[in-house]
């Protein structure tokens, strides 16, 4: 009497017989990483093909040679930073603050919400409400044009300011929610052991909710890089600006916005792959 | 406060608690002095590990009074404090740290609750884990021990504040079979030690040897109270002799 496994192996190869040879063969090549690797391949130079035919269709002049001297150019032999590498560089620097800050702001909402003050929760609340659910253009105008100007404050904090505010408000759910995610025992063995909440919050709670947070914060943070291009409608002088001004002046726009979007995909790509090691390394043991 | 063996360390006096609509405790009177050791019993629901974590402020009580080692329990968040700093408490699913080591575990309260330096906390933890004798497993991770061990480590991890009372929450009835006898021969110990203990359990054998005192309860009432001589023989209500029938029938 066959076993059980055999018996399926023998079902298997009965319902395969049954296939005509060209399908079965088909079938198998569609596990193959090779075939995966050709079929993406074909597919990017299809994409490219039509871009380059869209463009020549257009009269479109390609001066790809030109683009490096607006990263670094050599003056008398010195080396200096183009539009590009400035731009950003100021981005850089908004994300870097804004990073920071919102990551400290989305905590504090988080505790704030979840404490027992009724005024803490009410105002988290409500803060989180009202700036989630309108655009980030707006507010950037409110800002700009009505906040900065009272209190004196300049564009490029302006910017950090309005952005750290608008993302704070995801960051404080996702940080929430992996507050929640813990189990209620853990609470119970922290209060029973007499620690104060900010203990038990610092010792037991965040550092197994930490490794919850990453991956959705990592979006997050993705996100906020990509919706600091929105601080040139203020003329910050940031990486997308930079890009818009050299359009101006060259006329290369094809080439400049393919170069901007490729930064920002370089900056947003490496840190996922920075989280992703961070991830595992951090890794809590269950 | 006076510390002679007369005075109640736990006072219980009317003690009601609500779930919204449900009343989980009825008017609980309960008195338990110093080292003694009183187990409490009944069905599922029935109210017993609500009152014990009462005793700790797990929960708050909604009416009465709960006075433990002559610090009311309010909502004065430093006499809470001060009340779990002397009251350790062990859990069913024993609630052990999963990022931290055994070691970790059992140094984490004494440091910050009892500003313990690391080397003295070090120095108890190892003296309370070779008590309950996993001093071997001190530098493992929670998830790498067995469940008779992991419960073994949470009562370690208690006794490592230097409680004046211990409370356990049906400590072995996560357990597999073969590890209760472990958890239960550590409780033993300890209540020969003179402990004063607060345990709901099922464990009758257990209640036997140690227990001073057996509190039978049903609905959020304390229903009887008695010596297990007493309470197992000749028990007074019609529901506790139901209960034990039931329980002690296999």
């Amino acid at each position: 009497m066959a076993d059980a496994g055999t018996s399926t192996a023998l079902a298997q190869r009965g319902r395969n017989a049954k296939k005509p040879p060209l399908l079965l063969l088909w079938e198998r090549s569609q596990r193959s990483p090779w075939v995966a690797s050709v079929q993406f391949a074909a597919f990017a130079a299809l994409l490219l093909w039509l871009a380059m035919l869209g463009a020549e269709q257009m009269g479109y002049l390609w001066q790809w040679y030109n683009i490096p001297q607006h990263f670094f150019r050599e003056v008398d032999g010195e080396w200096i930073m183009g539009p590009l590498v400035k731009g950003l560089l100021v981005t850089l620097q908004i994300a870097a603050w804004c990073i920071i800050l919102t990551l400290a702001a989305g905590l504090v909402t988080a505790l704030l919400r979840m404490s027992d003050s009724l005024t803490g929760s009410a105002l988290a609340t409500g803060y989180l409400e009202l700036v989630r659910n309108t655009p980030l253009l707006v507010q950037l105008y409110l800002f700009y044009f009505v906040i900065s100007p009272i209190l004196g404050v300049d564009r490029f904090w302006t910017g950090i300011i309005c952005l750290t505010f608008y993302e704070a408000t995801f960051v404080a759910e996702i940080i929430r929610a992996g507050i929640i995610s813990v189990d209620r025992g853990q609470w119970e063995a922290a209060d029973a052991g007499g620690l104060t909440r900010r203990d038990a919050y610092r010792y037991v709670i965040l550092p197994q909710a930490v490794p919850l947070m990453l991956p959705p914060l990592t979006g997050q943070i993705i996100n906020l890089i990509k919706h600091s291009a929105i601080v040139s409608v203020i003329a910050v002088t940031d990486l997308t600006t930079e890009g818009r001004n050299l359009i101006a002046d060259t006329f290369m726009s094809f080439e400049v916005w393919f170069t901007v979007a490729g930064v920002y995909l370089v900056m947003t790509v490496s840190l996922s792959f920075f989280v992703t090691w961070l991830e595992h390394k951090i890794k809590v043991r269950t | 406060m006076n510390e002679s063996v007369t005075a109640p360390v736990i006072e219980l006096s009317g003690v009601s608690k609500f779930f919204d609509q449900f009343q989980a405790l009825r008017e609980v009177d309960m008195d338990v002095r110093l080292g003694e050791k009183v187990v409490v019993c009944g069905p599922s629901g029935s109210g017993k590990s609500t009152m014990i974590r009462c005793i700790n402020r797990l929960e708050s009580h909604d009416q009465g009074r709960i006075v433990v080692d002559g610090i009311e329990l309010t909502h004065d968040m430093g006499n809470i404090l001060a009340v779990r700093r002397e009251v350790g408490m062990v859990f069913q699913q024993f609630n052990l740290f999963p990022h931290l080591t055994v070691l970790e575990n059992c140094t984490l309260a004494p440091m910050r609750a009892r500003k313990l330096s690391r080397e003295e906390a070090n120095r108890v933890a190892m003296e309370y884990l070779e008590r309950v004798q996993i001093p071997d497993q001190a530098n493992k991770y929670p998830a790498q021990l067995s469940g008779g061990q992991q419960q073994r480590v949470a009562i370690a991890r208690s006794l490592c504040m230097k409680p004046r009372i211990m409370l356990f929450d049906e400590p072995t009835s996560a357990l597999d079979p073969e590890m209760i006898k472990e958890v239960l021969d550590v409780m033993v110990e300890l209540a020969k030690e003179g402990m004063t203990m607060v345990v709901v359990t099922h464990e009758m054998g257990f209640a036997k040897t140690v227990a001073d005192k057996m509190v039978f309860m049903d609905h959020g009432e304390i229903v009887e109270v008695a010596p297990p001589q007493t309470f197992f023989n000749d028990p007074q209500s019609d529901r506790t002799k139901q209960f034990l029938s039931q329980i002690l029938s296999h």
